[in-house]
């Protein structure tokens, strides 16, 4: 009964096949896209309904348990959506759609594997394979504006990701040489009698380096504002939210390793915590590029996450998890109104939102609940998930932090708002109406829904996130 | 096991079903199509909210000074927090306003609100569910959650519906009530902490460090004094208020800017009552500056809507200053004066809109004269001019005079600076007054102006009504009070007795 336990990632890869089948055959775009989404759709269900297995394959280098069914189901659920309401891919090339699908897949089956990985050297082939189908995505994108800024960003996106994914290497090394194992559950307890000798601390800060790259957290933050302004607006939402879960969910099982204490090591994070939100909330006030907007947001909100890491405590890292799946929901919310905005898969400025409450009166809803989410405006979820990352870093007296965070909320109202404004406040002009898909209705009421519901009654997300993350500490 | 909440006995949760009631109303807003039906429906229900409320008055047992009405459910155990709602001497006239506005406010945009109609009712309900929560939670997340989520609807309403500069001022109102509540809630993460509950009632009285409470109390003094407005954070309010349509500006200041002063009652006094006292003196002076501020800039005013906003600055000058003298005649005062304000201040708002409505302008010298043409309106507006400037036998005559009356008692000098602002409103509200009904030799024509209709009388009628009623029998509105009021006394009063020198400070800056 052990492939039981690997069926979500069998699955993954049966469909990846199938969509490799399909490329060699002349099959339209559309249909393409319909079986994958199906696929996707099929894939998040099995992950649903394999939340509760446990056990571990391959050696012990892949564990099954609660906290990597989590976000399996997280990841597969991101990817389902993003599929159903970006109808048809208006941004990428005529004759690499079915590839896009392929590769699109792939990445997600790497992260799925990656949360599952317990052993470095697995995790690093799971990255890899995430990592490179992303890669890929990039620069697919159609050359309607004549300046390849696809292929800049594509090349930005792989230049970094290397050099990220050597530093992790070089830290791992670190770990390898200073316990002589790869396991994590052989590296936790050597790590724990380790953790005051400064070899330990650069080993698990180089490893931490790598997701960090993942989660655009500063200084690794580089290659976000270009790669989400060079890729399609279906890439950049798919490299938006869904990796970043795969980044937090390892960061977490890279932490158990300095946990319960590492002064050093909290005293760096929170420094780079602090940094990411200012560098992030600042720069994004004066960006006219929705995306590039958003972008500098992830940034700042990439330092909100590591509030919750710091703590090293179970509570502490389940409200890290329940802040990054509120901020994937946001994410694909606000990147449903912009695929669907942008008429031929251009980038959008923030002034093409102008009117768009009569253009498309839903979308213009969603939007204006994404920015107020992302801004941490209650009742939606990021307000509550910022509300108990706050309360948990307070509790274990990082004041000045929190203070410091509480400002950042403040200060990144602003853009937010302008959004809303724009959206809201302005008549459209000459701008043409937005149709809308019927299934993009129902799934935009459906992530306007959930980011309320999961905003005012966090209690079961937050159970099941404190369970996993009590099975992996 | 809770000993501050006597748990609801009427038989239904009067009070979910009075914050959740509205928030259903919008339902039926989403399905309707026509604009004139979602009016009546919004009118209704506002109605049934209204009336709903009425038994919290009569139920309302006054010889306690504990939560009443009381409703417990666990909420998110992880943290404990709770949805915790009461009600007690303080919220309960400020909750019966909040339900008799909200039928006049869908009543006064019935014809000033033309575009985008069912969105617009739907931001009033939302906004009447958030304001009726803050006045009962008992929980300081569920407060919280409730405080900020208001800025959403009430940001569309100027944002949407405003005037010209409504970009400005609703960015404006968002980003400074905002900016001023984030270190709130750090404050009240740190509450929690020393605690270990986020239920407000168990937070108070406790033995906090004099620095710990220094520290919570400007957290709290920000977001409140930014909300009240105090000087010198009232800046955006004038811009809120002259953007704002009718109906926003009314529940702008009827209810928004009472959130404020509840705040300072509900939770820097009973919380931090010593630093409340060390700090009492600064903010004495800051009110008296509000006062003296409020009326010579409402004495300069040209656009009529500008004019009754300054005057709130200096209204809500007086509240302050009362609920900082620390007896119970000024706080009584103060409370009582927050129901004028909002009763008196709404009327005016919905008298300039009505002026709107006519001649697309709110200025002065446009509006001169219309007494002649429209006798009906320059009656109420008589009316509630002067009870906007405390004229015996009108409700805020009653409520100055207390507050006066124990700042008096408290320290004469504060209460002698204080006297300026009443004469100020005499003068500003006159000016106002002489020029609307009478104007002068070169008044503008005016004879197409028709008078009020049917439906604004009866909007305005009620408000007249407990203009006369409060300035001429308070005792009703008095009494529901005083038990509440002495408690809150003496829990301030228990740091009061403190020697811990902060006192003679505090007498250092106010000479007896």
């Amino acid at each position: 009964m052990k492939m039981a336990l690997f069926f979500p990632e069998l699955f993954l890869l049966l469909s990846c096949l199938v969509i490799f089948l399909l490329t060699l055959g002349r099959m339209s775009s559309s249909t393409v896209r319909n079986i994958t989404a199906a696929l996707s759709v099929i894939a998040f269900f099995i992950c649903g309904g394999s939340l509760r297995l446990e056990g571990d394959l391959f050696f012990n280098a892949y564990r099954i348990d609660l906290f990597s069914q989590f976000f399996k189901l997280l990841i597969t659920g991101g990817v389902a959506v993003l599929l159903l309401f970006s109808r048809e891919l208006k941004g990428i090339e005529e004759n690499v759609r079915t590839e896009y699908y392929l590769f699109l897949l792939l990445s997600a089956l790497g992260l799925v594997m990656l949360v599952s990985s317990v052993e470095l050297l697995s995790i690093f082939v799971a990255l890899e394979l995430s990592s490179y189908a992303l890669y890929l995505l990039v620069p697919m994108r159609d050359d309607h504006g004549g300046l390849r800024e696809q292929m800049e960003a594509g090349i930005k996106y792989i230049l970094f990701g290397v050099v990220a994914t050597g530093v992790m290497l070089f830290g791992m090394s670190y770990l390898f040489g200073l316990t002589g194992t790869t396991y994590l559950s052989e590296l936790v307890p050597a790590m724990n009698q380790l953790i005051a000798s400064p070899a330990a601390i650069v080993g698990i800060a180089l490893v931490m380096g790598g997701f960090f790259f993942k989660l655009g957290l500063f200084p690794f933050h580089f290659w976000l504002p270009d790669v989400y302004q060079g890729a399609s607006n279906e890439t950049t939402a798919f490299i938006a939210s869904v990796p970043k879960l795969g980044a937090v969910a390892l960061l977490i099982r890279v932490a158990t390793l300095a946990a319960p204490s590492a002064a050093t090591l909290v005293n760096l994070l929170m420094i780079l915590a602090v940094a990411s939100m200012f560098y992030g909330n600042l720069i994004a006030l004066v960006q006219k590029d929705i995306k590039r907007m958003l972008a500098f947001s992830g940034i700042a909100h990439a330092g909100y996450v590591i509030l919750g890491i710091i703590t090293l405590k179970d509570t502490g890292f389940a409200t890290a998890m329940y802040y990054i799946t509120g901020y994937m929901l946001m994410n694909l919310a606000c990147f449903l109104v912009i695929c669907n905005v942008s008429a031929k898969g251009e980038n959008l400025a923030i002034s093409d939102l102008t009117g768009l409450y009569k253009r498309a009166p839903l979308l213009a809803f969603t939007l204006a609940v994404g920015m107020f989410a992302l801004a941490g405006i209650p009742p939606f979820v990021g307000f509550m998930g910022k509300f108990m990352l706050l309360a948990g870093a307070l509790r274990e007296g990082y004041l000045t932090l929190v203070i410091l965070a509480a400002i950042n909320t403040a200060i990144s109202i602003y853009y937010y708002l302008s959004v809303v404004r724009i959206s809201y406040c302005t008549d459209p002009e000459e701008r043409p109406a937005v149709a809308v898909a019927p299934l993009t209705q129902i799934i935009s009421i459906g992530l306007v829904l959930i980011i309320i519901i999961m905003g005012v009654m966090p209690a079961a997300v937050v159970d099941i996130a404190t369970a996993a993350v009590r099975g992996i500490m | 096991m809770h000993d501050f909440l006597i748990m609801n006995t009427l038989g239904y949760p009067i009070l979910s079903l009075l914050v959740f009631l509205p928030l259903a109303g919008v339902i039926p807003l989403l399905i309707l199509k026509n604009d004139e039906a979602a009016k009546y429906w919004t009118l209704v229900i506002t109605l049934v909210i209204a009336v709903v409320s009425l038994p919290l008055y009569f139920k309302f047992d006054r010889t306690t000074a504990l939560y009443q009405f009381g409703e417990h459910h666990a909420w998110i155990p992880m943290w404990d927090i709770n949805y915790t709602l009461g009600i007690d001497g303080i919220s309960l006239l400020l909750i019966l306003l909040t339900t008799l506005l909200m039928p006049l406010c869908v009543l006064c945009s019935w014809r000033y609100i033309t575009t985008r109609v069912r969105p617009f009712l739907a931001c009033l309900l939302i906004m009447e569910t958030s304001m009726l929560g803050v006045f009962m939670s008992l929980d300081f997340v569920l407060f919280y959650i409730l405080w900020e989520a208001m800025l959403i609807p009430m940001y569309l309403l100027i944002a949407i519906w405003g005037g010209p500069r409504k970009v400005y001022a609703s960015i404006k109102f968002f980003l400074y009530t905002l900016a001023g509540s984030v270190l709130l809630l750090v404050a009240i993460i740190a509450l929690y902490m020393k605690n270990g509950t986020f239920s407000i009632p168990m937070m108070m009285g406790q033995d906090y460090s004099s620095v710990f409470q220094i520290y919570v109390f400007l957290a709290f003094f920000l977001a409140f004094a930014i909300k009240v407005p105090m000087f010198p954070f009232h800046t955006w309010l004038p811009a809120a208020h002259v953007e704002a349509p009718t109906a926003g500006s009314v529940v702008l200041a009827s209810v928004l800017l009472k959130m404020g002063t509840y705040g300072f009652l509900r939770f820097c006094l009973p919380i931090t009552p010593e630093a409340s006292i060390t700090f009492m003196p600064f903010i004495l002076w800051l009110s008296i500056a509000g006062i003296i501020y409020g009326g010579f800039t409402a004495l300069a005013q040209q656009d009529m809507k500008k004019l009754i906003a300054y005057s709130s600055v200096g209204h809500m000058g007086f509240v302050t200053l009362g609920i900082f003298v620390f007896n119970a005649q000024g706080i009584e005062g103060a409370i009582l004066q927050m129901i004028n304000h909002g009763v008196t201040t709404g009327a005016l708002f919905i008298l300039v809109g009505m002026i709107y409505e006519r001649t697309h302008s709110r200025e002065l010298a446009l509006a001169a004269g219309v007494g002649k043409f429209m006798p009906v309106y320059v009656i109420f507006l008589g009316f509630f001019s002067l009870s906007s400037l405390a004229f015996p036998g009108t409700n805020s005559f009653i409520g100055e005079f207390l507050v006066l009356a124990g700042a008096f008692t408290k320290t004469k000098i504060i209460a002698a600076c204080a006297i300026p602002g009443a004469v100020l409103a005499a003068a500003y509200m006159l000016r106002m007054l002489q020029k609307v009904v009478w104007g002068g030799t070169d008044n503008p024509d005016q004879s197409y102006l028709s008078d009020l209709n049917i439906r604004e009388i009866i909007t305005l009628a009620p408000l007249l009504l407990f203009v006369l009623w409060i300035g001429l029998n308070p005792g009703p509105f008095m009494d529901v009070m005083h038990t509440s009021v002495n408690h809150l006394i003496q829990q301030v009063g228990i740091a009061d007795a403190d020697p811990q020198g902060m006192v003679e400070v505090a007498n250092l800056v106010i000479p007896q």
